[in-house]
């Protein structure tokens, strides 16, 4: 029973964690490039409803990811022009990419209200999807594998490949990555439009995972917290991972804590935990390493070529 | 985040500066201007959505005489007060406030704009151009109170609130008076998510319930998650301010649906013909402000008399789930034998009845 109830637990972790990963994976990329894309929320919302929207048409949810990464990497590229051909302010932009989001999902959501679709639920056939404790390994949606998939080849990417160690290079210092022949735009257009195609992914994993329908604003702040996340982590994808689900941890012992009756805390208290633990965590890093920020050193500069 | 909430009233706007050009034909037969906000986005097929329902009857109902503009996904914090700002300035004549949160916007709002009438839903200050009005949704949740009373199994029942404040209190205490009258062992599991909506975390939350032998799962927010979740799990559950049966077709046993056309309707025609006053209202079964949609037929037929009896005994005034005696979660007594609750205690409800865990 105890065991039992771990289990149920932990899955409520992993649902809760999978949509904040999938979107700081995406945004630790971009970061990592150099760029500050704060219109996480709005493409996670533009994902959610096109993902909804065509596994709705097609009956087919692998189309209905395929084409939420589409919708979230073609909204970031409006983003990636401003502030890299046209040099706008990231800040700005970014959030401006958010309020797009929101209003444009709404918009084309707006046919789709009401209506729902089969859960985008676990391939593995019943006998392991919904054994009791194998569950915890295989009853998950196809996107929380792809979540985990994600991060550690993402960490592969950055500290294993030439093409890693360049879009890095491109983040701590675009001068010299452009003087020695690279292409500081072009990666950044790519790392954007991955960081864009994930936020998608993490939208879709609302509408077609945990709630199969659309309603509007439904990942409700979720992709500000995945912004939040990148920085707790340290801009590193292992620390991001288990991030993740450290944030759905907590939020599931709020859950837990309430229902049987903690009371001797206010409900309030347990709502801020997540953020409380944020800041004292983000005080710790900060205190330990006085030494130099781990943030890319060209974080949020615009960069113009002037040959 | 503003803009976005705000784009209906630059939409207004425009359609204010372009009046000029359409000509000054008519000007006797101008239609008044009714304001609402929103606290969700009237997509949310819950609270918000019902207001928007309310709104357009009320449109309807009264033709060319009212022109009523919204602004959905207005924050209950000082937000609130350009966009009701802005409303005033729009030539709005009464404005709708439809949640607890703007009550100190209204109030302030109200006395800069003395001229211009308000309406304030589910809160209790009133002005000289201030009214309350409100539902009683208890009387519903008795009805979902019972049937969850009868169709449980494990003999715990799951609730997810909101935030602790006197309408949603009033819900958990009817609700778990009434599965109590007809199965005396009931637990009720509680669960304050600390937000109206958010499907993730309303679903995460259904899902603990759950876990903890909830077999039977109402939710006092306004998506549709939890009957999606309990559809998921085979559990039973209930829709909040609308029939939400195309979510969940076998878990959804009946929903309370807010039905707000006909107040606003009768306030707008008060403001036509002059005779609007400050009031506060509190409607429910018996003026058809709260129905109870269709059951699910699978619902069992003695568990549907038990159910009907209770809409039926509101709508005479024969029942009333508050009826002494009743002791809160440390046993002292709260409501006496024989005795009823009046409307102030009612409005001002902040305990739990005994049965009732968590927090």
């Amino acid at each position: 029973m105890t065991l039992d109830l771990i289990i149920s637990a932990l899955v409520t972790v992993v649902g809760i964690s999978t949509p904040i990963l999938l979107a700081a994976t995406g945004e630790l990329v971009v970061e990592k490039s150099g760029v500050l894309n704060l219109g996480v929320e709005g493409m996670m919302l533009i994902g959610a409803v096109t993902g909804f929207a065509v596994t709705f048409t097609t009956f087919n949810p692998y189309l209905g990811v395929l084409a939420a990464a589409a919708a979230g990497a073609a909204s970031s590229m409006v983003f990636a022009v401003l502030v890299l051909t046209f040099g706008a302010n990231q800040v700005a932009t970014g959030l401006a990419l958010a309020i797009l989001g929101i209003g444009l999902s709404t918009l084309i959501g707006a046919g789709f209200v009401g209506i729902i679709v089969i859960p985008f639920s676990s391939i593995f056939p019943d006998f392991l999807a919904r054994d009791p404790i194998w569950r915890l390994v295989f009853g998950h949606s196809p996107l929380v594998y792809f979540a985990l998939f994600m991060v550690f080849a993402t960490y592969w990417f950055l500290n294993s490949t030439r093409a890693g160690l360049v879009l890095r290079a491109v983040g701590e210092n675009d001068a010299s990555a452009h003087s020695i022949g690279y292409s500081v735009i072009g990666i950044r257009y790519a790392a954007i439009g991955f960081g864009g195609a994930m936020a998608g992914v993490a939208g879709s994993y609302f509408s077609m995972v945990i709630t199969p329908m659309w309603a509007e604003q439904m990942t409700a702040g979720r992709g500000w917290i995945a912004l939040a996340l990148v920085v707790f982590a340290g801009w590193k994808p292992i620390r991001l991972w288990l991030g993740a689900y450290f944030f759905g941890i907590l939020m599931t012992l709020e859950l837990y804590a309430k229902a049987s009756g903690f009371s001797f805390l206010p409900s309030q208290f347990w709502a801020s935990m997540p953020y409380l633990m944020a800041i004292f965590v983000l005080a710790v890093i900060s205190a330990r390493e006085r030494t130099g920020s781990e943030a890319p050193a060209c974080l949020g500069k615009p960069f113009m070529p002037t040959d | 985040m503003t803009i976005v909430t705000r784009r209906n009233l630059i939409k207004a706007s425009a359609a204010a500066l372009a009046m000029p050009y359409l000509g000054g034909r008519a000007m006797a037969a101008d239609p008044v201007k009714v304001g609402f906000i929103y606290l969700g986005p009237i997509g949310d097929f819950g609270w918000t959505w019902a207001h928007e329902k309310g709104r357009k009857a009320m449109v309807e109902a009264l033709g060319g005489q009212v022109e009523a503009t919204y602004v959905e996904n207005v924050k209950e914090d000082a937000s609130a007060l350009p966009v009701l700002r802005d409303l005033a300035h729009q030539g709005h004549k009464m404005i709708f406030t439809t949640s607890y949160g703007y009550m100190d916007q209204t109030i302030q709002i109200a006395k800069e704009f003395p001229d211009i009438k308000f309406e304030h839903c589910t809160g209790y200050k009133r002005a000289d151009n201030v009214s309350t009005y409100n539902s009683r949704f208890h009387q519903g949740r008795a009805v979902l109170g019972t049937i969850a009373g009868m169709m449980t199994k494990t003999g715990t029942i799951g609730y997810l609130g909101s935030f602790k404040v006197p309408e949603v209190v009033l819900g958990i205490n009817s609700f778990t008076l009434a599965a109590q009258a007809v199965n005396p062992k009931v637990k009720v599991k509680m669960v304050m998510i600390d937000s109206w909506f958010d499907p993730a975390k309303e679903a995460a939350a259904t899902e603990t319930l759950a876990n903890l032998g909830c077999d039977v799962i109402t939710a006092h927010t306004d998506s549709p998650a939890t009957l999606q979740v309990c559809e998921q799990k085979g559990l039973y559950g209930f829709g909040q301010g609308a029939d939400m049966s195309k979510f969940a077709p076998h878990a959804h046993l009946t929903a309370i649906e807010d039905i707000w056309g006909p107040y606003y309707t009768s306030r707008a025609k008060a403001l036509l013909d002059g005779s609007w006053k400050s009031i506060d209202t509190w409607w429910g079964f018996k003026e058809g402000s709260v129905v109870i949609s269709p059951y699910n037929p699978s619902l069992p037929k003695d568990v549907a008399a038990a159910a009907d009896k209770i809409q039926a005994g509101w709508k005479d005034g024969s029942y009333d789930v508050f009826t002494g005696p009743v002791v809160d979660q440390s046993g002292a007594e709260k409501i006496a034998k024989g005795a009823r609750l009046d409307d102030a205690a009612l409005a001002t409800m902040d305990w739990f009845v005994k049965g009732v865990e968590g927090a």
